[in-house]
């Protein structure tokens, strides 16, 4: 065991963080503590598969057609979600696809193409995986934010048509509001990384025993790499919601409210 | 009256089971003020929509001067027929912006004077839109459809929330452009379900209920 690796012991006693929680919310009577502990010992089998997947992945001698493989499940799965979490948003599966194949080739292509990183399965699989997760979110937020206000600003944007504007200027005032909504936490979090929080791939790394500065290197490039990402694919499933909402007659269509939860 | 205004033929709205218009036929004239009455849910709005293509039809044609709404460029088409809404949908910025929305190259005079063809002064070109009384906002959509030099103005129910001195000074406003031979000169289709101010407005009435039209239309 090395000193970074806390083993199946420290695995279970970290597991007490997890009865603190527990006993906290039962004390508060908030009735989450079964979701609780269904959530940490879901958490603790998908990643126990996902790492060793992850090992045969990653290792030296693995075939690079196992990252893409992992690359592209990772873009579909995320897509999909997408369709579930935003359920009103017209075509959400099919610009999510298109969106995070975008954000892959745009950010994937800057690091690797550069040759920031190695192209190998160690530094794709995980730089992929934070790509498509941030840019999940995101994408969920902008999509939702797009569709609700093209139903709540009907009337404005409607005035606009009847004015003679193009569907894409009628709705521009919108757009740049639903998307500020999804980019800005994105940007407060680039801002206070290092003073509020130390991010996650910086930590591990640290405490991989990697040295601070050059986990740094790595961290910030990420970031830039999550930045990018959720900047491209929220731009690209902009645009191709506003193709689905209106038209080409520049007719803005129904669009149905969130069912309810 | 083919060339002149609109032509509806055989036009419905909706499901089978639940029209929102049913088979309408009717003619509107490009000029004077035609005012559109009947019931609530009686099809007024769903009509008018179609009539600025923010809405098309399941069956029937609409016919601009001759020409299905299918074949004309529809942004040209929504400057030579403006629309005003029946809550005021004033835009951020001044009244100046509001304007420079629809025309952009429109001088300032030529703004003062499409104040002044809806009644409100010169002053207020420079004032927060959103900060206007909801009358005072709702003549300001109504100067910024002038402001695109529309034949024919669509009104629905623009004074429906307005208290009476405010619909009032629209109305007075109205019935001036439209006998007016200067150049903010248009034509109107007023939505109202207020008998009174259709008797103070209208040169023809075409009243509609449930999604037909009861008189005023081709087939009386």
């Amino acid at each position: 065991m090395t000193d970074t690796d806390i083993g199946l012991a420290g695995l279970a006693l970290s597991g007490i963080l997890v009865v603190v929680a527990v006993v906290l919310s039962l004390i508060r009577r908030l009735g989450i503590a079964r979701d609780m502990v269904t959530a940490a010992v879901r958490a603790l089998i998908q990643l126990l598969i996902v790492g060793v997947a992850l090992g045969l992945v990653v290792e030296d001698d693995s075939p690079l057609v196992w990252t893409w493989v992992w690359l592209v499940a990772m873009v579909v799965f995320a897509s999909w979600t997408v369709g579930r979490r935003a359920p009103e948003v017209p075509q959400a599966r099919r610009l999510a696809l298109v969106s995070f194949t975008a954000a892959a080739a745009v950010t994937l292509g800057v690091l690797f193409g550069l040759g920031i990183f190695e192209p190998s399965g160690r530094a794709m699989v995980p730089l992929g995986g934070m790509m498509v997760g941030n840019a999940m979110t995101g994408t969920v937020v902008a999509s939702r934010r797009i569709v609700a206000e093209a139903r709540e600003r009907r009337d404005l944007i409607e005035a606009r048509l009847a004015l003679g504007l193009p569907a894409s200027e009628a709705f521009a005032p919108h757009l740049r509001e639903a998307l500020r909504t999804a980019l800005v936490p994105q940007i407060e979090s680039t801002k206070a990384v290092g003073i509020v929080f130390l991010p996650g791939a910086m930590t591990g790394l640290i405490l991989g025993g990697v040295d601070p500065v050059e986990a740094v290197r790595i961290q910030v490039a990420v970031m830039y790499l999550v930045l990018g990402s959720v900047a491209t694919t929220t731009s690209v499933m902009a645009i191709g919601l506003t193709r689905a909402m209106f038209t080409t007659d520049h007719r803005l269509r129904w669009v149905s409210s969130a069912p309810e939860s | 009256m083919t060339g002149s205004g609109f032509e509806l033929r055989g036009v419905s709205v909706g499901a089978p089971d639940r029209r929102r218009l049913d088979a309408v036929n009717v003619d509107i004239a490009a000029s004077g003020i035609t005012v559109l009455a009947g019931p609530s849910g009686a099809g007024k709005s769903t009509l008018l929509r179609l009539l600025n293509r923010l809405d098309v039809p399941d069956e029937g044609t609409v016919r601009w001067q001759g020409t299905s709404l299918d074949d004309v460029d529809v942004l040209a088409h929504r400057r030579r027929v403006g629309m005003v809404f029946q809550q005021p949908t004033a835009f951020p910025g001044t009244v100046a912006d509001n304007l420079r929305l629809a025309a952009p190259l429109t001088r300032e005079d030529d703004m003062v004077a499409l104040l002044d063809a809806v009644a409100l002064g010169a002053g207020f070109l420079h004032r927060d839109a959103l900060e206007l009384s909801g009358g005072e906002r709702q003549r300001v959509c109504l100067a910024r459809t002038l402001a695109t030099d529309p034949v024919l103005v669509l009104a629905d129910e623009p004074t429906a929330s307005l208290d009476p001195e405010a619909t009032a000074i629209i109305e007075a406003s109205v019935l001036r452009l439209a006998a007016s031979t200067g150049r903010h000169r248009t034509g109107w289709v007023w939505v109202s379900h207020d008998a009174d101010q259709t008797e103070r407005l209208a040169d023809r009435v075409i009243t509609l209920d449930r999604g037909r039209i009861t008189s005023g239309g081709i087939d009386d």
